[in-house]
């Protein structure tokens, strides 16, 4: 009883909080003026269509580099929490039906492409190196599911992870000295603007992105289902 | 006061409401993913502005004419960022959860007492 008194105290105490922020709220109706420098300049200066992309690739770089970094540490803490110590103790399974099996066969790898399209046309559509990433490791989870018996090699896991976080920084680096800054992508010429290959450095830092984030997931997925075992 | 702005805070008390009332840790992960999509809502809300679209220049927005077309890139830019934070902080919480299991071969969190005064 005491207890749901305290638990409603605190549903109350951060509905009070929280209501100020709904109720005097009134929508814009016009553009910030930062957001307005950034719809207004970025297509020139960067020759990027998505805008929510220039800002998050380069304007914002930094703090991408940052949100990738507690990618890999969450991913790291939950192979560190899963690894396995030395037991081996095999349960019995059951197989996954012919349905599960024939649909993997197809669609895997149209997933997989799916996936590179979407991180290499994010500067061009909605999307970008995460979602890709995430698509790729979705069609993982469909293989691990079609047959429990398939072992995914950590090597080439570990090795794509590593490589390609480390391209993302050199690629800043290369924008810090051939270009103006930390992850500027103008080093590369910006091409024509809304085609593939434009946009300078903006598809290339999205792929690797694309890839380390494919490979931490199918990592953390790898070891839930490790445990399992 | 709009009605997505609304709808989050709701979406906010129930993931509350979830976390503390529920003992399965299980649900208590549930619940904070619930808090986490409210607040993704009332971050995609407060960059909405009323019949606009989303910010790509295309056919349909015109460079010139962007400025007083599209919604503001920065709110989506964030919850980008926030959406890949909590998947990673799920992915944690359910490998805790995993371990939890493992120990003690149950989900309920009363069963743990080691740090309760």
């Amino acid at each position: 009883m005491v207890k749901k008194i305290f638990i409603v105290i605190i549903l109350g105490f951060f509905a009070v909080m929280l209501l100020p922020l709904a109720k005097d709220f009134t929508p814009f109706q016009e553009l910030s003026p930062l957001a307005k420098k950034y719809v207004e300049d970025s297509p020139e200066e960067l020759g990027a269509a998505n805008i929510v992309t220039s800002v998050i690739v380069t304007y914002r770089g930094l703090d991408t580099l940052g949100e990738v970094a507690v990618l890999f540490i969450a991913a790291a803490g939950v192979g560190f929490f899963l690894r396995r110590e030395g037991k081996n103790a095999k349960t019995a399974k059951r197989g996954s039906s012919q349905i599960l099996q024939s649909g993997t066969a197809f669609l895997f790898p149209l997933i997989l492409v799916f996936g590179v399209y979407i991180f290499l046309h994010g500067h061009l559509t909605p999307g970008g190196g995460f979602q890709g990433g995430v698509v790729i490791a979705s069609g993982m989870v469909l293989l691990l599911l079609s047959s429990v018996s398939t072992k995914i090699n950590e090597n080439v896991l570990h090795l794509v992870e590593s490589l390609s976080g480390a391209s993302y920084i050199a690629i800043g680096i290369l924008g810090l000295v051939l270009a103006a800054g930390f992850l500027d992508n103008r080093f590369l010429d910006l091409g024509e603007f809304g085609t593939l290959l434009s946009a300078g450095a903006i598809p290339l830092i999205y792929s690797f992105i694309g890839l380390k984030v494919g490979a931490e997931l199918v990592g953390i997925i790898d070891n839930m289902q490790k445990d399992q075992s | 006061m709009t009605l997505i702005t609304i709808l989050g805070l709701i979406l906010i008390l129930i993931g509350i409401w979830g976390m503390l009332t529920q003992r399965n840790i299980i649900k208590i992960i549930i619940g904070f993913s619930i808090v986490d999509t409210g607040v993704h809502l009332i971050m995609v809300s407060i960059g909405y502005i009323k019949d606009r679209t989303a910010p790509i220049i295309d056919s349909a927005v015109s460079q010139a004419d962007a400025v007083n077309k599209v919604v503001d890139p920065i709110p989506s830019a964030l919850v980008l960022t926030a959406i890949v934070i909590g998947l990673a902080v799920t992915a944690l919480m359910l490998s805790y959860a995993i371990k939890l299991y493992e120990k003690k071969g149950t989900l309920d969190i009363n069963e743990f007492k080691e740090l309760k005064w």
